[in-house]
């Protein structure tokens, strides 16, 4: 079966020509480094994605701390991970780069804040 | 007025980046001016990722992206002053800034534009129809959403396939909202393949080209808006009209540098980018101005916005230092296939770095740089789009002569 694959690793966007043969093996043209051909062979048999969003910060100087998953998961999985992120909710400080959810719906990847968001009564320098 | 070596407007990746090199090259008198309340410029509202690939080889947020540069600017004690907007910058590079303190005057040996794109809104685009609330550019919806923790709508139509906009669509999708399409006026998506896949594929929003918004209905909401599809001239075709109910109306529709201080100043403007036109050096008509990042010309990656500004900083550095600048006259126009080039001047005598956007889609093709009929550089291209920027350098030793250069597709 042939099929073209937009590799959506790097901004290259790589058109990659794909074909399964009939013995089940694969062959790529079109990649330009081995990350295209790995996103292929996981595109094509189980397809995953990191997502980012933002959960709720109370007594901080923004109402939001943006967050990002460490791993990318699979597909189906981005709504069900949305909904536990939806569930949790910091309390100021919170720095960029804490894990505030290990292993998300006991998948192999973290939540982890993007943003340091300072506390109203801390001192602020920015 | 207080006397400073180096002022930058814009407190943004550009700005950030410039300031950082202004002082590993040993400037220390600098003033960074941002007129939000936080550095960052638009990487603040920008929580996805896919930001640092080339520069830091690992996908990051925007904010983590910004925080690496801020944190640099910290810890080397550079002056920044948010919450200053910039009122007024003259020929003779003194600027007027006003904050919560007041009125300050400024006199800079050089000055750095860094004011970012601005993006482009119903009124520039000129869509008929009523005028109720619940039309946004992409980037409105997105500061809502991602800064203020406010919903900007439940049922969305989006007008223009800009990445903010595709990544908007994702981003609305993933918080309940229904996003029924995405529609293009021109025949090709104007944003980068990945986005198309990640934002729209993914979520099974259609993509529809050769198609825009032709009325607006709604009295104080938008109840929904009529979209007709476009003939060759991007002109609507009547009898092609259909109606769509929405609550909100969501531009993607082309991003323009932000430039009314540059042109108040009196900087060219290259109509092409709609940036300052600048020689090798970064430095505009104005000497002793410098301009880069998207004020310049509307960058498709930070990273590129990064590494401008820090080449912008170097020949500042000389400039400020006294050292004479070279001298540009030689002039690179824009050919068949080509829509803008950066920089628009340079000596011949130093190898450069020409950044550049095809005005179409190609396949296979070349970009060649030409002097009168001798090709003097060139780049081979699997596939060029619009959407992507494209850069590589021109050597000095090709160029001979007083001629100008001319870019074009092949």
């Amino acid at each position: 079966m042939k099929k073209t694959c937009i590799c959506i690793i790097c901004p290259n966007g790589c058109e990659i020509e794909t074909e399964v043969k009939e013995d089940g093996t694969l062959s790529l043209t079109g990649n330009t480094c081995d990350k295209g051909a790995d996103y292929v062979r996981q595109e094509l048999t189980a397809p995953v994605r990191t997502i980012s969003t933002s959960v709720h910060v109370k007594g901080g100087v923004l109402p939001l701390a943006s967050v990002r998953l460490t791993r990318p998961v699979p597909k189906e999985m981005i709504f069900p991970v949305m909904e536990q992120i939806r569930k949790i909710s910091l309390t100021a400080p919170v720095q960029s780069g804490t894990v505030i959810l290990r292993k998300v719906c006991g998948l192999d990847s973290d939540v982890v804040a993007t943003r340091t968001v300072r506390a109203v009564n801390e001192s602020q320098s920015l | 007025m207080e006397q400073k070596d180096a002022v930058i407007i814009g407190g943004g990746p550009a700005g950030l980046a410039a300031a950082l090199e202004l002082y590993h090259q040993g400037i220390r008198d600098i003033l960074i001016l941002e007129r939000e309340d936080h550095l960052g410029g638009i990487l603040r509202q920008c929580i996805h990722d896919g930001f640092g690939l080339g520069r830091f080889k690992e996908s990051l947020s925007g904010p983590e992206y910004a925080q690496i540069f801020i944190d640099e600017i910290e810890k080397y004690g550079i002056p920044f002053q948010t919450g200053s907007t910039v009122m007024d910058l003259t020929e003779e590079r003194q600027i007027t800034v006003i904050n919560r303190k007041g009125v300050s005057r400024y006199q800079a040996k050089a000055v750095i534009l860094a004011m970012g794109c601005k993006e482009r809104s119903r009124g520039a685009l000129g869509i008929p129809g009523e005028r109720p609330a619940g039309v946004f550019t992409a980037g409105t919806a997105q500061a809502y959403m991602n800064l203020y923790n406010r919903m900007p709508a439940r049922e969305v139509i989006i007008l223009g396939s800009g990445d903010i906009g595709m990544i908007m669509a994702r981003r609305l999708t993933l918080e309940g909202v229904h996003v029924q399409a995405v529609f293009e006026i021109m025949s090709h998506p104007s944003g980068l393949p990945r986005n198309m896949i990640q934002c729209l594929e993914d979520y099974n929003i259609p993509l529809y080209l050769s198609h825009t918004v032709t009325g607006i209905h709604g009295d104080s909401r938008l109840t929904g808006v009529t979209i007709s599809e476009v003939d060759e001239q991007l002109k609507p075709i009547p009898g092609t009209e259909k109606e769509y109910s929405c609550d909100t109306l969501i531009l993607s529709a082309g991003l323009i540098p932000d430039n009314q201080l540059s042109e108040e100043a009196g900087v060219a403007l290259d109509p092409h980018t709609r940036g300052a036109v600048v020689d090798e050096h970064f430095q505009t008509s104005i000497p002793g101005v410098f301009a880069a990042g998207n004020v310049l010309h509307v960058h498709d990656l930070v990273d590129f916005v990064s590494m401008e500004s820090e080449a912008l900083a170097a020949e500042a550095a000389a400039y400020i230092r006294g050292e004479k600048l070279t001298a540009c006259d030689l002039e690179i126009m824009p050919g068949k296939g080509v829509g803008h080039t950066v920089p628009q001047k340079v000596s011949g005598k130093k190898d450069f770095r020409l950044s550049l956007r095809v005005s179409g889609h190609y396949k296979d093709c070349r970009i060649l740089v030409r002097q009168g009929t001798k090709v003097i550089g060139r780049k081979k291209m699997k596939k060029a789009i619009p959407a992507e920027m494209i850069q590589f350098t021109v050597k000095a030793e090709e160029i001979k002569g007083k001629e100008g250069l001319e870019v074009c597709v092949e």
